[in-house]
């Protein structure tokens, strides 16, 4: 099944305000650059976005939060970013932190039709208020709902036509369980290929999960904490 | 007095044979330059890499191969990448043996803060509360006292919490505790601190129990 399409602006096709979207990355690393790049020329606003972080001040969805494209985060961590943390704390920002771990199963559960979960993290904090709470093997656990969006958009190293993705490194983390919760999943890749270039013992994501696929390109790939030993 | 390189190097005397290990931002992260000699252990970080190396040599980092702190890595032979919900079930599901993480406050019945500030400083969970949450070994490495001089090692957390009732021990720059049913236990003093300073240091109940040995670093 032939997913490919011509370019960005083909890919976000339909993407309207108002709507949720799930971003894939964690920090800088694996974001859909190009993808957030035509949300920012498409202005669409009052967006709810999912993503583990907000990016920083002048990159990945830093951009939009810029230019208040977004009227929810649902995030774990958004440190490193002062426009995000001088929105949230006025108040023109609505922010749901949850647990990282929480977050990614949430994603998995919307993508694989769990409705809910039962997690001990969060228990006996702010997190856990309003949940559900229940007990198994003596300990307690909060109940966390699935999540799902109307466009889930990730970044992978290589796809194929057929959809089928293969991330690099550490940059996989949150695009895998996206790529399956979205009732639309854009992929934009940094290598495309047709089907059978693919090894398929080592595809990540199934093409199943993705609607959507095309040739990213003029990837800036920024590092935000550059930590190196010196030569010799 | 310890220095955060030395609470490290103490925390990594605790490191055992064949242990996964989760190290968080801060003064944890440096438990991995201290490792004993003959223990072979594995550091795992939550945003999706078992096998965790050292930083790269210059010219060489790679922008798709970072830690939890967002810091350029490299990885050691044998070392895997996943995803994060894959990385999250070795967490909750205790095959990750010992996390060590930083905390604002520490309380006596082991509940710890370190995310929020309320109206001051949002930065987020990230995955501390999953962490937490199930890791059986936990092991806290922070200053003694704030800025300010004011004892993190509290009756009661004053802070929103990060998890309940889950902290084990604790190394500071004076001291090792154990968090036990009546408060918290005095195990070692760094050199040259003094019991006193130590109690004069902590606002929970500490509990002393005959001579306190010197940290070996």
């Amino acid at each position: 099944m032939n997913k490919k399409v011509a370019n960005v602006e083909e890919a976000c096709q339909g993407i309207e305000s108002g709507m949720t979207l799930m971003l894939g990355g964690f920090g800088l690393c694996g974001i859909p650059e190009n993808s957030i790049s035509e949300l920012v020329n498409l202005n669409v606003t009052g967006l709810t976005c999912i993503s583990n972080n907000a990016g920083v001040d002048d990159f990945g969805l830093g951009l939009l939060l810029q230019k208040k494209q977004i009227k929810k985060m649902i995030s774990s961590y958004v440190g490193e970013n002062d426009e995000f943390e001088r929105q949230m704390l006025s108040g023109e920002l609505e922010v749901d932190l949850i647990p990282q771990g929480s977050l990614a199963e949430r994603c998995r559960a919307g993508g694989a039709g769990i409705p809910a979960f039962y997690t001990p993290a969060g228990y006996g904090t702010e997190v856990a208020e309003g949940k559900e709470v229940r007990e198994f093997n003596g300990k307690p656990h909060i109940l966390e709902s699935a999540l799902t969006a109307d466009f889930a958009i990730v970044k992978a190293w290589k796809g194929d036509t057929a959809g089928n993705l293969v991330f690099k490194g550490t940059a996989g983390n949150f695009n895998p369980m996206m790529a399956m919760a979205g009732k639309i999943t854009i992929a934009e890749v940094e290598e495309l290929v047709e089907p059978g270039e693919l090894n398929p013992n080592e595809i990540h994501t199934a093409g199943i999960f993705v609607q959507r696929i095309f040739q990213g390109k003029g990837y800036e790939k920024r590092i935000e904490q550059r930590t190196v030993r010196p030569k010799n | 007095m310890l220095s955060k390189s030395q609470i490290a190097q103490r925390i990594a005397q605790e490191l055992q044979n064949g242990w996964y290990v989760n190290l968080g931002i801060g003064i944890p992260t440096l438990v991995a330059n201290y490792i004993p000699e003959g223990i072979d252990v594995e550091f795992q970080s939550e945003n999706g890499i078992l096998g965790m190396g050292p930083f790269p040599v210059e010219g060489t980092e790679d922008a798709d191969l970072i830690n939890a702190g967002k810091q350029t890595i490299t990885a050691l032979p044998g070392a895997v990448f996943f995803d994060s919900a894959t990385s999250f079930a070795m967490i909750r599901g205790q095959h990750v043996q010992l996390t060590v993480l930083g905390a604002m406050e520490v309380s006596q019945n082991g509940d710890i803060a370190n995310w929020k500030i309320p109206g001051k400083m949002v930065k987020g969970m990230g995955g501390a509360m999953d962490l937490v949450a199930s890791a059986e070994n936990i092991i806290v490495a922070m200053m003694h006292t704030n800025r300010a001089g004011a004892s993190k090692i509290l009756k009661n957390c004053s802070l929103p919490l990060t998890g309940v009732g889950c902290v084990k021990k604790i190394v500071t720059n004076l001291a090792v505790l154990e968090v036990v049913k009546e408060g918290f236990k005095l195990i070692e003093r760094a050199p040259g601190v003094s019991v006193e300073e130590i109690q004069q240091a902590t606002e929970g109940d500490l509990i002393i129990e005959g001579d306190i040995p010197e940290m070996k670093l």
